[in-house]
């Protein structure tokens, strides 16, 4: 892997930090009047998402990391491991670990596309699309007529997510979700 | 490349605030007789501080193919018009730094230099004050004066000056805490210019215009050395800081000659060390300061900075028409 100096950091550079992959999210030159200049730089770790601040004597380089986003079809969970294949006709699969998959899990539903990201051919994070639209599996009957005024109760989706829906959805409806806040949208 | 970046990066009020600004220093400058003056960006000698990278080219003169080199600052060329016998001068140059792009730094900038000589250090202080208050006419309540030991003793507890292992240990300790850096094989110098960028230069400028005076030795660029108030070898220059940010950076000018050929000599040996190109002394310079330039102090002063300053701007490229990225 090619290795990348500071002045070539910019937004989105995956690189190499304490044997992480690290996406690098912001650069700023900090110098005095006089003397060294420095990079105040922030990166997010790609393995655990926390996000690092380092700093760098200008000119320091790290080695880049060979990390990719790609698209990949979910299939289906053996207990263990979350298979996906790719959508680019190659067929080609990929097996994901808890660790990977994290919180997404509760979004996992069959023929769905999410991005995975590799890590030296090995997936390291799983993220869900924008809106998913998931089947109410269990929820208190609906409200007949309460279609306008607020109130909202629980719901659990056909994924096992659990998402506060307004009162007069009821059990076998499909609704649109927002899975970055976990909010309802709409009926599907 | 986008469609919009035909656009300049400053709004027409900035521009129009910036020409005048610009008016207001030269008239700051006339109504107490310092001449303006322009020398070449263009020169045969390239700055030789260790910490700055000069941009050259190649040319074709009355000498044929050469290198010349876009300045880093106009000091060279006005320090020979001050031994030529000018007076008191000052200049809205163009430089140029390699390397340096971010929130404050342009590669090419506006830099307002002046020298005065028979002029001591305070002197020069006070008149930077005074031309800070009347560009950005906002009278400050105090100018004080803070020596870069009693700043690091303050907020780090360190004493910038010892040179012991010990303090170099507690440096690098300091250094790693306050900026997640691997400093283990750090010098005294960088850690003292990562603190002092990072911990102190943020807090400084704050109700207030606050000068930073008696750099340690090593630091001296272009100033004489002189001993504080307790002994200590210090450089005799000074550095401004206004709302956290670096303004100026003025020195009681080395003017000699054999002092400046070897702090050259120093400068390439340090470069060379870095893994930096050597740049050639400037003999014209130092044939200068053969025939005589008179003692004094001079200052120079990042003007994009100082619109950003009075316009409350949050990046230099929306003080000027057109920064790097759209040029």
């Amino acid at each position: 892997m090619a290795s990348y100096s500071t002045n070539e950091f910019k937004g989105g550079l995956k690189v190499m930090l304490d044997g992480d992959p690290c996406n690098i999210v912001e650069n700023e030159l900090v110098k005095p009047g006089k003397g060294q200049a420095f990079n105040r730089v922030k990166l997010r770790n790609l393995m655990t998402g926390r996000t690092w601040e380092r700093t760098f004597k200008s000119g320091e380089s790290l080695e880049g990391a060979d990390v990719l986003d790609i698209d990949m079809e979910y299939l289906y969970n053996d207990g263990d491991m979350w298979h996906f294949m790719r959508t680019d006709g190659s067929f080609e699969q990929f097996a994901a670990d808890k660790k990977a998959v994290g919180d997404t899990a509760k979004w996992l539903k069959e023929q769905v596309v999410y991005t995975l990201t590799l890590w030296n051919d090995n997936p390291i994070s799983v993220s869900p699309p924008n809106f998913i639209e998931l089947e109410v599996v269990e929820t208190d009957p609906g409200l007949k007529g309460d279609t306008a005024q607020g109130g909202s109760k629980p719901a659990t989706l056909s994924t096992g997510a659990m998402v506060r829906v307004p009162l007069f959805i009821n059990q076998g409806e499909t609704l649109k979700i927002d899975t970055r806040s976990g909010e309802y949208v709409s009926r599907a | 490349m986008s469609a919009d970046d035909w656009r300049p990066g400053a709004t027409m009020d900035v521009l129009r605030a910036r020409a005048g600004l610009m008016r207001r220093i030269r008239g700051f400058f006339d109504a107490r007789d310092v001449l303006e003056v322009e020398t070449p960006i263009l020169g045969h000698a390239g700055s030789s501080d260790m910490h700055l990278d000069s941009l050259s080219l190649k040319a074709r003169t009355m000498n044929g193919d050469e290198r010349l080199w876009l300045q880093t600052s106009p000091e060279y060329h006005m320090k020979r018009l001050l031994a030529a016998g000018s007076g008191p001068i000052f200049q809205l140059a163009r430089a140029f730094r390699d390397n340096e792009t971010g929130r404050r730094h342009n590669i090419e900038f506006t830099m307002l230099e002046w020298y005065r000589p028979g002029f001591a250090l305070e002197a020069l202080i006070q008149e930077v004050a005074a031309l800070i208050e009347t560009v950005l006419d906002r009278p400050f309540p105090a100018v004080r004066l803070r020596a870069y030991r009693e700043l690091f003793m303050t907020h780090l507890s360190v004493d910038p000056l010892q040179e012991s292992a010990d303090t170099l240990i507690r440096l690098r300790h300091q250094a790693a805490r306050h900026a997640g850096a691997e400093t283990a094989e750090w010098s005294r110098d960088d850690c003292c210019d990562l603190l002092m960028s990072l911990v102190i230069e943020p807090c400084l400028g704050r109700d207030g215009l606050d000068v930073v005076v008696d750099y340690p030795a090593s630091q001296a660029a272009l100033a004489r050395r002189r001993n504080d108030s307790d002994g200590a070898l210090v450089a005799a220059r000074f550095e401004v800081y206004l709302d956290g940010i670096e303004l100026a950076n003025g020195f009681d000018e080395l003017t000699d000659a054999d002092e400046q050929q070897a702090r050259f000599e120093a400068d390439n040996q340090a470069r060379a060390e870095l893994g930096k190109p050597s740049v050639d002394a400037d003999q014209r310079l130092i044939s200068a300061l053969r025939a005589g330039m008179p003692q004094g102090c001079g200052v120079a002063l990042g003007v994009d900075r100082l619109i950003m300053l009075a316009l409350g701007l949050e990046h230099i490229d929306s003080a000027m028409a057109f920064g790097t990225a759209r040029c």
